[in-house]
């Protein structure tokens, strides 16, 4: 489970002064469901998640995830947490299998277990042929498997998943999509962002939209059409972020 | 601070490493083959064109001494010097290099002699040029025996021995051994190269760990571990640390192996030798004692390996520390470049002649290690020395590691945009 409480992050700027990442944004993700966190470019998505994976301290307010707060315990945090973003890449001269063995022995695992999971990974997601292959020579499609693997190398109970079918080809990006469908089924806690309207509609349990930093609203896909009265997912979120004053913060 | 952690990111950065054409150049290519090469190439190309120089017949011009055909006969007869009639345009062809000396002798010079009078006579030089300073020594040479000759005839006619002018003789002999000779040569310049390569052997794996990964994007994947920070920069610290060692110890190896392999071909020819050695010693003046040749004490080279060790870590800690702070390997290599004359300016300061372990100049970093070493290579243990600057660098290494530590830990650094 993941529970933010009136998460907020300040970064400071010399030109700019204090700028918001984060404003008091709360929110709940259940076991087996995936809650989509929908938001423009700059709204405020990756500084959530970050904080949530504990790669950023928030300023003010917390997060529990899996059981520990994400200020106290960061270091048990990650230990249950996977993540997987567009910023996340490969060690372009680690084979496949030695970059899924590495986290593996980041995480705590022994060399017996860790075999045993990549033959399972490899063959879930069908990376026998390319395995032994170094990350550069691999294909965008073999490279997000090969980040899949990795990021559930110790399978973990919460997945973070932060704009990960950005830059991608089709077929590449449905692996994507298949895969976090597959951890909602397996009643792991996904929270999922993007600013893609098809990919919140096809996937998403709750949707929080954010903006500038706060979340505008937080709902179901049916609620919102009906609190809104409109059918088109786009419509509503560009309602929001009028309503809430301007494109972007 | 796990063990197995740090052991795992040392590891896997290790065998990253050895995958990396640009590390493997850094660390081990330029100090085993390019470095020991460079230093070959520039002693023998200063050898043969300081033996060039020596065998060079000098051009003198003899501006007067018609009165003294005796004197200007002899002149025209020395070996090593071929004299030409001086034309007016004298100075300008010794500035032009076409004319070595130019030699003004008095008038009535040889009647003057005669009467006893001391006459002066000038000799016209370009100096710094060494084909002009090897002529002035071909002419003082020429002029020592003309007044040898002088004072010789003078005390024949007076009735007296040869030995009243000169009653006794004198000459000198190395008495210190060869490796106290060869630290005493070499001294400044080992530390010198050692310090050097240690520090741009921590230098790429530095960047390629730190800005090189964020440039990448796989800080970030590193950061979603569970390892806390500390065993992450521990693990990387060590690799940067191994890539400065790597590069001082292929160069001492291969430095030996050059002396070894080559040493016979290069030390066995007088003058060659001498002209090579003071290529190598940059500064070393090129008349080398006679007797045996100089080595370097292997206990020496053993003293400085274990006194470049903290010196290492602090380099790696700091060159870790500040492509930390950079966004690209780019913007890592603008900040680290500088660095390198911080390092050279107080280490060849080491190498200077006459620059010795003082009070004073133990306290200044890098000038206080290299002139230790220096001492080391010579044989001479200052044990209170040893000590303070071998502590010292302790403390500094400390303090950078800590500081590389705190700063990996700062997500305005880490996630700096």
């Amino acid at each position: 489970m993941i529970e933010a409480r009136q998460l907020t992050k300040t970064f400071r700027d010399r030109k700019r002064g204090e700028i918001h990442g984060a404003l008091d944004v709360s929110f709940r993700v259940e076991p087996g469901t995936i809650y989509g966190l929908l938001g423009a470019n700059g709204a405020g998505k990756t500084t959530t998640l970050r904080m949530l994976a504990t790669l950023l301290r928030p300023t003010r307010g917390t997060a529990v995830v899996a059981g520990h707060d994400v200020a106290a315990e960061p270091d048990r945090v990650r230990a249950r947490v996977g993540f997987l973003a567009a910023s996340t890449a490969l060690y372009a001269r680690l084979t496949a299998r030695e970059m899924i063995g590495y986290f593996g022995r980041l995480n705590g695992m022994t060399d017996a277990a860790i075999r045993s999971r990549t033959g399972e990974l490899s063959e879930r997601l069908g990376m026998g042929e390319f395995l032994d292959r170094r990350c550069d020579q691999l294909s965008t499609g073999m490279k997000q498997k090969t980040s899949i693997a990795r990021t559930i190398v110790h399978d973990p109970p919460v997945m973070i998943f932060d704009e990960p079918t950005l830059g991608l080809d089709v077929m590449t990006a449905r692996t994507v999509v298949g895969f976090v469908r597959e951890c909602r089924a397996a009643g792991k806690t996904v929270i999922y962002s993007t600013h893609v309207m098809s990919e919140v509609e096809k996937l998403c349990d709750v949707i929080g939209v954010i903006h500038g930093g706060r979340l505008l609203a937080e709902a179901s896909l049916s609620e919102l059409r009906a609190r809104h009265g409109l059918t088109d997912l786009e419509d509503i979120f560009v309602r929001l972020v009028e309503g809430a004053g301007g494109e972007s913060k | 601070m796990n063990w197995r952690n740090i052991t795992t990111v040392y590891v896997k950065e290790l065998k990253d490493s050895l995958r990396d054409r640009r590390t493997l150049i850094s660390v081990i290519v330029v100090p085993t083959i390019v470095m020991p090469l460079m230093f070959l190439i520039v002693g023998k190309v200063t050898a043969s064109s300081v033996a060039k120089a020596r065998e060079d017949v000098p051009t003198v011009a003899v501006i007067g001494g018609t009165d003294s055909p005796e004197v200007l006969k002899r002149f025209r007869e020395a070996k090593g010097l071929r004299v030409v009639d001086a034309k007016a345009d004298w100075r300008d062809a010794i500035a032009a290099k076409t004319l070595r000396v130019a030699v003004d002798i008095p008038d009535r010079f040889a009647a003057r002699l005669e009467a006893g009078e001391v006459p002066s006579v000038r000799i016209y030089h370009y100096q710094g040029e060494l084909k002009s300073e090897n002529g002035v020594r071909v002419v003082e040479r020429f002029l020592a025996e003309l007044r040898e000759d002088t004072v010789a005839r003078r005390l024949a006619a007076a009735g007296l021995p040869k030995g009243a002018a000169r009653p006794f003789e004198f000459r000198r002999e190395n008495v210190a051994p060869p490796e106290k000779v060869g630290g005493n040569l070499f001294g400044g310049l080992v530390p010198y190269l050692i310090i050097l390569l240690c520090f741009t052997g921590a230098m790429y794996p530095a960047m390629d760990l730190t800005a090189g990964e964020k440039e990448r994007g796989t800080m970030e994947t590193l950061l979603c571990s569970p390892v806390p920070r500390v065993d992450l920069v521990l693990g990387k610290f060590l690799m940067v640390l191994t890539g400065s060692v790597s590069a001082m110890v292929f160069v001492l190896i291969s430095t030996t192996a050059s002396i070894l392999i080559g040493g016979a071909a290069l030390l066995s020819g007088g003058a060659g030798t001498r002209s090579a050695v003071a290529a190598a010693g940059a500064m070393r003046p090129p008349e080398l004692p006679a007797g045996p040749l100089p080595i370097i004490d292997p206990l020496g080279i053993v003293g400085v390996m274990a006194m470049v060790v903290p010196v290492a870590v602090l380099f790696a800690a700091l060159a870790f520390t500040v492509s930390l702070f950079a966004k690209s390997q780019k913007e890592a290599q603008s900040y680290l470049g500088p660095m390198i004359v911080l390092v050279i300016l107080p280490t060849s300061l080491g190498v200077l002649p006459g620059m010795e372990l003082t009070p004073g100049t133990a306290l200044v970093p890098l000038l206080n290690l290299s002139l230790v070493c220096k001492e080391m290579l010579s044989g001479v243990w200052n044990w209170g020395y040893i000590g303070i600057i071998f502590g010292s660098s302790c403390l500094y290494a400390g303090v950078a590691l800590w500081l590389a530590v705190r700063m990996f830990g700062r997500e305005e650094v880490m996630f700096r945009t």
